[in-house]
């Protein structure tokens, strides 16, 4: 046997290795310059993204392919992912330097691990195999680990930190025993063998796969900040600076939900031992994530927990797509991430106006009299929120929309009704957060201080073309996603062959 | 072959035995005489001073963070050069797996020029970390 | 159907080390649960990352796959340890991190108590 050396398709690595580099880049600015103006490590990082998002969409068009052994994968789905990840990120980092400034956190620093999460959300979706899946998670989630302490002198911020990564690293253990069981069940870690192996198992073998399945389920479900794994949400939205909680809300949910997509899908043949999970807790993510957010007096809080809510209206999309792949696409999935992206860290973008001096002014009566100050800021806050309740020209209505038409399409009308109930709720609480912005200075504990700069004001922009402007976009999604979900189609009837095994 | 075992087992009854007796024997019997030298950690050696809960320089943990992560780095080389050694690999596919590890070592060293330009390996008790990144103001640093 | 590839190691049935593996991870687990200072915490998920491990190295060394043939069983079991090496690169990096957290939250209270950690609330 000789080793011959493999042929690769450097094209495929080439967005996130790009990610990286420019991360690397900025950290030899930093090196060179610590202390300095962080306008030139800015520069270099956005023109980096700019480059990516630029390549990715000439990726766009190129037909699935794979390379480095089947590692590394790119098909639609990961590439429109992989640009919601890049363009957030790049909002972040517009509206970042004044709030770091305010907030006297002198890392340049900050950019080159974000530009690292970046790269690392990057893998995540663009690769089926889970050793690769899993590097992609611990390179995000290590980075957001020392993210989220950034702000040193602030309590709030390592306290964070530490359940960020205590909790992460508790859940990384048990994606990783999954993964260690669906090795030993099929040999493989890549996603299709895996499928292969599990459909065809009987009574006596079948116990090692699903309990496998169930452990990824509950690693992925804490990224994705399902129900009973969400406790670390609210607390790391809440402690973390603004900047990197917009970054953490958008790309790490787009990057967790484009692994659970992936993992879902191969796990089809086992539809039946999760399904009836997965159900239930995406009606409890729904409606805990709004109830819980009813009582919040923290804005950073109730949006975290509003991100909890979003993640569970994401799963019913994918829950209805592995229902019935043939009627319903992935598209709808990455259609609400997109909207979900724009809106979230547009929100996060306004509210960051609100911190002063050392402090993360983020209680509701902080952001009183920010429409003095920031008009412009406050009504595209405005449009934010009336999108993240899904009010109709807005993506966020669309997008729930497009969900709801797919539950019911599949039989899943319970968690239709479920999820527009709970858009009825949530619109409470994000109601309570735009009339505190319109609410006088006056009495006010502390007023807002800071004017938007340029970069904020560009930042709100983008984000709320994307709000007004993604809907256009929706049924491209859907007919981009559908050659893709080619490659995640779970084989009709497999389900059935199951059951016809297990009976034997 | 469990026979073999059985005089094993009985030479570590016997010594149980005779070490529990003697042991217990002599706590029983024998007197109690306690003086605060007796007490002392070392009955024939320095005096001991301070707490032993006392807390370590916080550059020790420093230290410690950077060697875990520069010792683990070697776990990659070692399973390629295992491959990189072998016989049977050919010529290009050693300049190729080469090429890949010059570019990951690359990225150590540029994570250990950065190490080194923020002072995290100073050992001086002035150090070279700016102020600000450890979450004080300049003031409470003077 | 079962192809042993370390024949040394093989002679023990392959449920005492997924067994031990389950039992460690098992210990983990309830250690993250009832230990408070966040040293000790992330030290039982380090044992849950042992255990994972010793699963990897496990399943790669016994190779029980069914329906796969040789080379292909080789290349498995190539997996197996690979992923070994890949878990133990992340653990060391998520130590550097860890460790880095506390020591900051030492800087700032001096005092590491996770049941002390409730600043965050409404």
């Amino acid at each position: 046997m000789n080793y011959t050396i493999p042929t690769v398709d450097w094209s495929l690595v080439l967005p996130f290795a790009l990610v990286a580099l420019t991360g690397i880049v900025a950290l030899i600015i930093e090196t060179a310059h610590p202390k300095r103006d962080n306008g030139l490590i800015i520069g270099v990082s956005l023109t980096g993204l700019a480059a990516t998002f630029v390549l990715l969409l000439t990726q766009l068009v190129l037909p699935p392919a794979r390379t480095f052994g089947n590692m590394v994968l790119r098909d639609q789905f990961s590439v429109l992912l992989q640009l919601i990840c890049v363009a957030a990120t790049a909002v972040c980092f517009m509206f970042s330097d004044g709030y770091l400034r305010e907030k006297k956190i002198a890392f340049g620093e900050f950019y080159p691990l974000t530009l690292w999460a970046l790269s690392g959300a990057m893998v995540m979706v663009s690769t089926d195999n889970l050793l690769m899946l899993f590097v992609g998670l611990e390179i995000l989630s290590i980075a957001l680990y020392c993210l989220a302490g950034m702000s040193r002198s602030e309590a709030r911020s390592e306290e964070s930190a530490l359940k960020y990564f205590l909790l992460g690293a508790f859940a990384s253990a048990f994606l990783l025993y999954g993964i260690a069981f669906l090795f030993g069940a099929s040999g493989s870690m890549s996603l299709p063998d895996i499928q292969k192996a599990v459909t065809g198992l009987t009574r006596d073998t079948l116990p090692m796969p699903v309990f496998g399945v169930m452990l990824v389920l509950v690693g992925l479900g804490f990224k994705a900040s399902l129900v009973p794994f969400h406790q670390w949400t609210p607390d790391v939205y809440q402690g973390a600076p603004t900047n990197v909680t917009a970054f953490m809300a958008a790309v790490s949910k787009v990057a967790a939900f484009g692994a659970l997509a992936r993992v879902l899908v191969a796990a089809a043949p086992l539809h039946q031992y999760w399904f009836e999970a997965l159900y239930w807790i995406a009606i409890a993510t729904m409606c805990i994530g709004n109830l819980v957010a009813l009582v919040q007096k923290d804005v950073k809080r109730a949006l975290g927990y509003s991100s909890i809510a979003h993640a569970g209206y994401l799963l019913v999309a994918l829950l209805a797509y592995t229902r019935d792949p043939d009627k319903v696409s992935l598209g709808t999935t990455v259609f609400y991430l997109i909207g979900y992206a724009a809106m979230t860290v547009g929100a996060f973008a306004v509210v960051s106006l609100a911190a002063k001096g050392d402090r993360d002014g983020s209680r509701y009566q902080d952001l009183h009299g920010l429409y003095r100050r920031a008009p412009f800021a406050t009504v595209m806050l405005v449009l934010f929120l009336s999108s993240l309740i899904g009010i109709p020209p807005t993506v966020g209505f669309f997008g729930k929309q497009l969900i709801f038409l797919d539950a019911l399409r599949t039989g899943l009308v319970p968690l239709a009704i479920v999820l527009a109930v709970n858009s009825a709720v949530s619109a409470y609480y994000y109601l309570q957060i735009m009339v505190a912005a319109f609410v006088s200075e006056e009495g006010a504990a502390r007023p807002v201080s800071r004017k938007p700069g340029a970069g904020m004001t560009i930042g709100v922009c983008v984000c709320a073309a994307g709000v007004i402007f993604a809907s256009l976009l929706g049924g491209y999604v859907q007919e981009t996603t559908r050659t893709a979900a080619l490659q995640a189609k779970p084989v009709p009837g497999r389900v059935q062959n199951q059951m016809e095994v297990i009976n034997r | 072959m469990q026979n073999e075992f059985i005089p094993l087992l009985l030479l570590m009854l016997v010594a149980a035995v005779i070490c529990t007796a003697m042991v217990t024997l002599s706590w029983v019997l024998g007197p109690k005489k306690n003086t605060p030298y007796k007490a002392s950690p070392y009955e024939c050696g320095v005096q001991p001073a301070g707490n032993a809960n006392e807390r370590f320089p916080i550059k020790f943990y420093l230290v410690a963070i950077l060697f875990v992560m520069f010792d683990i780095e070697v776990v990659f080389l070692w399973s390629w050069l295992t491959v990189f050694n072998s016989p049977l690999t050919g010529l290009d596919f050693k300049i190729f797996s080469f090429m890949e590890v010059l570019v990951y070592l690359s990225t150590w060293i540029v994570g250990y020029a950065y190490v080194v330009r923020v002072g995290a390996i100073d050992w001086d008790e002035t150090t070279s970390l700016h102020p600000e990144k450890l979450g004080q103001t300049a003031q409470e640093a003077n | 159907m079962l192809l042993p590839i370390a024949t040394m190691v093989t002679e023990i049935p392959i449920s005492w080390y997924l067994g031990l593996g389950l039992v460690m991870f098992c210990l983990g687990g309830v250690g993250v649960v009832v230990r408070r200072n966040p040293v000790v915490v992330f030290m039982c998920i380090e044992l849950m990352l042992n255990a994972v491990n010793l699963t990897f190295l496990t399943f790669a060394a016994y190779g029980i796959y069914p329906g796969l043939n040789k080379a292909t069983a080789y290349q498995s079991a190539m997996n197996g340890q690979m992923m070994v090496i890949f878990v133990m690169a992340v653990a060391a990096a998520e130590v550097a991190v860890g460790l880095g957290i506390i020591m900051a939250i030492f800087r700032l209270r001096n005092d590491v108590d996770v049941d002390d950690m409730s600043s965050l609330k409404n």
